[in-house]
């Protein structure tokens, strides 16, 4: 179990702006030129000795991206070196890698393992290389099985497999077979991603195009529902819609990402990299989204931000609510009518009675949370209560 | 008094009055040519834009004529739309002749006999003018034969002009001075002067515009308005050139504005007469009517917080317009708003134009409609303009509506879409008449309901834009009435109601179905759009629900996005109405009133 402690220490992430190939369907900021990769990794280790935290303690350390693993266990090794060295991170810190598992080698996970990292994620997506071609993922199902097992055999003891769904023509067996093949490899945390066509991929205009058909709604509600049940009877508890984790063989030791709950949970965190974001005591800022720019504005002696803002408390409100309720412990009242100094069952009475009468929503003595139903309204639940 | 002229322009819409009026401003000099522009005696952005005149102006221009002498003329500009009938017939009062404007390639139409009539019945001297006789399409001689055909007027005494080009100007101000009569009334006699029109000015109040009959008027004197008996201190009277320019005193026959601290235009009635307190004159002005809604539909803010807003914004409209009627209204649906009264249908717009654009408010309006008479079962008789107040319909005998008596005059090639459109509004024919060859003047009477509804921008359509209308109510007559509901998931939504003839409820009723379903977005459940009179559903429409809206990741960056996108969604909700459990935006509201079929 995570103590309230924990939560409260802040998060640092960093970006690492590179792959091998874009993926269709990814919005993340990443490019494929890798010649940039030595100058972006002096502009972040600068960009490093600039920031350095201040008075934050950290417990969190994580690497994404784009494809951090396009970087072998030496650079990773010098990045959190430096991050220890110019941050305060406290000891038995949860330290993250995103992985490809077409860019990972045993040696390397080995590597990664003994650089510091104590948690790998790797984006298996599907286990099934039909969906990976339509993904337009650079691996096979096979490697991405591969890629848990040299995780896990290089020592690594939390592992996390991303996998995705509601892909056009996958059918709810098919879906269920990767769930199942997933939970046989025995990751400590599973993320299962409903496919969404963001506005700006190339998959999102071949669909605009009708060069393919998206999965039908109730399919994929279907599939959502599946998930939770196949990964709750399997042991993996889900605690935010899309993400699920097995607890410790003590019973409680829980293998949530910590650095990811920063994020639902409005304590401090600051990403480093380009496009990344920071967010420390109601100040929102983030980075240039170009790798060019990000090592022109770092060589120049400046810091690459691009945007700040500052949330007003109806800013942080809103925020709050929706983070909260993608979680499935929700919000808790008491912390929220603290923080924002009003009455959440007094303002939001009407529409929670409305929306508990229509089963998607619970309010516990001090827990606003959705319920299964709810979930897959979480954004219209929210746009009702801000 | 006998260098003065009064007189006035009287035209169809688009026959060139405001061009006619500013070529007479510029020959005479009052306004340098670097202050003039277009349309100068429309003041309001809306006239501009539309080309119309709401609001009565005059103006005084000094000429001097071929004769040596020189006279004021005093032109009184009339606004130019059935719905401001009334206040065109008291300009026209004021006047001793009038200028009749016929376009050479449109000819005669509807409006302009019926200004010709109302200018008949102030036994004004007419002088027609033919007008845009450089336009290619002119048709001089066809339009000479219906001067005397149609009008009865003789066609030599026509004047050709183009005002756009600046072409028989000159003839124009000289057959005014020649053929025009100067007013007459004796100086002497106990003040009589007819009001013609009003207009708020914020730093010195109520500007009455008048016309003097008899006696004289100064600063200091004590007048009285003889409908209502108020009575107030002149503090200063002129002329207007444009602007306003004050005058030591005006006597009989000339034309001008008092202002007396009169704080809403709705002390000064437009046919009033104004006399002096202590020396009164016997009888007033003949044909004082008070203005008289004839349309009515509820308004509301969008955002209901809006309401104090439009409170003050109605308040501050109604002291420039005496006609706009209004009292206080609340729906269920919509909140805080008010019940007003138009003089019709294009007063209404204007008046929501003027609101939301000078007052920058997003409204909302119910259907329009008509006065209803309901006789009850017990004897009795109530009246009502608001569906929201209709009874339970077992305790009504019978109900009565308001008809119309409607002159369309069209080429006779048209003779039967016209037919045809007016049959389907419960129009009957009563009497058509060829007025030359090819054009006809079709009388029908018809309910008023059915011509608020569409009528005009149809018969437009179904005419080519040829077909000209113009109207007067006439009476009551029974009427099969209902009020259609509207129901959103089985929850009536007051302001959608509406009340019409039981032969138009189904079509109705669907279409404002079809209208919710287009606009009202898909949200979490099925919502299911009825129509409805009393229990009994006559139309029926659903918005399918959508199976999921949740996003699938939410980490550093996506938070910042989607709180962007919610605070504009929560911008966006202060223009929606929740009925019940749906939301429905105040597109929904608009599209339900929306009148054209396509």
């Amino acid at each position: 179990m995570d103590t309230a402690k924990n939560i409260e220490n802040a998060g640092l992430y960093l970006h690492i702006p590179f792959c091998i190939k874009k993926c269709s369907y990814c919005d993340f900021y990443s490019i494929t030129d890798l010649s940039l990769k030595e100058a972006f990794l002096k502009a972040l280790i600068s960009e490093m000795h600039m920031v350095s935290g201040g008075s934050l303690l950290f417990d969190t350390l994580y690497i994404g991206g784009g494809t951090p693993s396009v970087f072998d266990e030496v650079c990773i090794g010098r990045i959190i070196e430096t991050a220890y060295s110019l941050f305060n991170i406290l000891p038995d810190s949860e330290v993250t890698i995103e992985t490809n598992p077409g860019t990972v080698s045993r040696k390397r996970l080995a590597g990664y393992r003994g650089a510091g990292v104590n948690r790998v994620n790797v984006g298996v997506q599907s286990l099934q290389d039909v969906n990976l071609d339509f993904l337009g993922r650079i691996h096979s199902g096979k490697e991405g099985e591969l890629a848990i097992r040299w995780a896990r055999q290089s020592g690594f003891d939390n592992i996390g497999l991303d996998l995705i769904y509601g892909i056009p023509g996958q059918t709810i067996k098919s879906w269920l077979l990767d769930l199942k093949r997933a939970v046989e490899l025995e990751p400590e945390h599973i993320s299962c991603y409903m496919l969404t066509y963001e506005s700006g991929t190339p998959m999102d205009r071949d669909r605009k195009k009708g060069i393919f058909w998206p999965a039908p709604d109730s399919h994929v509600c279907d599939m959502f529902e599946t998930t939770i049940d196949l990964l709750n009877s399997s042991g993996y508890a889900q605690y935010e819609i899309s993400n699920f984790a097995r607890s410790g063989s003590d019973g409680l030791k829980s293998f949530k990402s910590r650095h990811n709950q920063k994020y639902w949970s409005f304590v401090p965190y600051i990403g480093l990299g380009p496009s990344a974001h920071s967010f420390v005591e109601s100040e929102r800022c983030w980075n240039c989204r170009s790798v060019n720019k990000y090592i022109k504005e770092l060589n120049a002696g400046r810091l690459p931000l691009t945007g700040k803002e500052l949330l007003n408390k109806e800013q942080r409100i809103m925020e709050a609510i929706y983070v909260g309720l993608r979680r499935t412990d929700g919000i808790d009242v008491d912390i929220f009518n603290e923080k924002f100094d009003v009455s959440f069952k007094k303002i939001f009475a009407e529409t929670i009675a409305r929306l508990e009468e229509d089963g998607l929503i619970k309010l516990t003595e001090n827990r606003c949370s959705l319920t299964r139903k709810g979930m897959l309204f979480a954004d219209s639940i929210t746009s009702m209560l801000i | 008094m006998k260098n003065i002229r009064n007189f006035s322009i009287i035209a169809h819409i688009d026959h060139g009055k405001s061009t006619l009026s500013d070529r007479l401003i510029q020959a005479t000099d009052i306004v340098s040519d670097r202050d003039f522009h277009d349309q100068i005696l429309d003041t309001m952005d809306i006239e501009r834009e539309r080309g119309i005149t709401i609001k009565s102006q005059s103006v005084c221009l000094p000429y001097s004529a071929r004769d040596g002498q020189t006279y004021t003329l005093n032109l009184i500009d009339t606004p130019g739309h059935v719905d401001f009938t009334y206040e065109v017939s008291r300009a026209l009062a004021s006047c001793e002749g009038a200028l009749l404007l016929i376009d050479a390639s449109q000819g005669v139409e509807a409006q302009t006999l019926a200004n010709l009539y109302l200018a008949m019945e102030h036994d004004l001297v007419i002088i027609p003018v033919i007008n845009k006789i450089d336009l290619p399409s002119a048709d001089i001689e066809r339009v000479k034969g219906q001067i005397e055909k149609d009008l009865g007027l003789d066609p030599e005494k026509a004047i050709l002009i183009s005002a756009k080009e600046g072409l028989g100007i000159e003839d124009i101000l000289e057959a005014i001075v020649q053929k025009l009569p100067p007013p007459s009334g004796d100086s002497g006699a106990p003040l009589k002067a007819l009001i013609f029109d009003s207009h708020y000015d914020s730093f010195r109040g109520t500007i009455v515009h008048f016309r003097i009959f008899q006696g004289k008027i100064k600063p200091g004197d004590l007048i009285s308005f003889m409908s209502n008996k108020a009575v107030y201190k002149v503090e200063e009277t002129g002329i207007f050139q444009i602007n306003r320019v004050p005058q030591k005193g005006l006597s009989a026959g000339q034309v001008g504005y008092l202002i007396a601290g009169i704080k809403t235009v709705s002390d000064t009635k437009c046919g009033d007469t104004i006399t002096l307190k202590n020396r009164p004159c016997k009888t007033p002005m003949l044909g004082f009517k008070e203005a008289k809604p004839v349309v009515f539909s509820s308004i509301y803010p969008v955002a209901s917080d809006d309401y104090e807003e439009l409170a003050v914004a109605m308040e501050k409209l109604k002291l420039n317009d005496a006609s706009l009627i209004y009292e206080k209204d609340s729906s269920a649906a919509l909140g805080f708003g008010f019940r007003c009264g138009f003089l019709g249908l294009l007063h209404l717009e204007v008046v929501q134009e003027r609101l939301e654009r000078e007052y920058n408010l997003s409204l909302i309006l119910t259907a329009p409609s008509v006065r209803y008479k309901l006789i009850m079962q017990d004897g009795s008789t109530i009246i009502i303009d608001n569906p929201a107040l209709y009874p339970d319909p077992t305790v009504i005998e019978h109900s009565e509506e308001p008809f119309i008596r409607a002159s369309i005059i069209i080429p006779d090639n048209y003779m039967g879409t016209v037919m045809k459109l007016c049959l389907e509004r419960r129009g009957i024919n009563r009497n058509y008449q060829y007025l030359t060859n090819d054009r006809l003047e079709m009388i029908f009477e018809l309910p008023l309901a059915e011509v608020v509804y569409d009528f005009y921008d149809r018969l437009k359509s179904v005419t080519q834009g040829y077909g000209s209308f113009d109207y007067d109510i006439i009476d009551y007559r029974d009427t099969d009435l209902v009020r259609v509901d509207i129901l959103i998931n089985g929850e009536r939504v007051d302001a959608l109601s509406q009340l019409v003839h039981r032969d138009r409820a189904v079509e109705r009723a669907r279409l404002a179905c079809e209208r919710l379903r287009d606009e009202i977005p898909r949200q979490m459940f099925k919502i299911a759009i009825q129509g409805a009179i009393g229990g009994k559903i006559i139309a029926r429409k659903t918005v399918s629900a959508f199976r999921k809206d949740v996003t699938a990741k939410c980490y550093g960056g996506d938070i910042t996005r989607k709180r962007k996108l919610l605070e504009k969604q929560k911008k966006g909700k202060k223009r929606m109405k929740m009925v019940g459990k749906v939301m429905i935006p105040q597109s929904a509201f608009l599209a339900v009133l929306k009148t054209d079929n396509d």
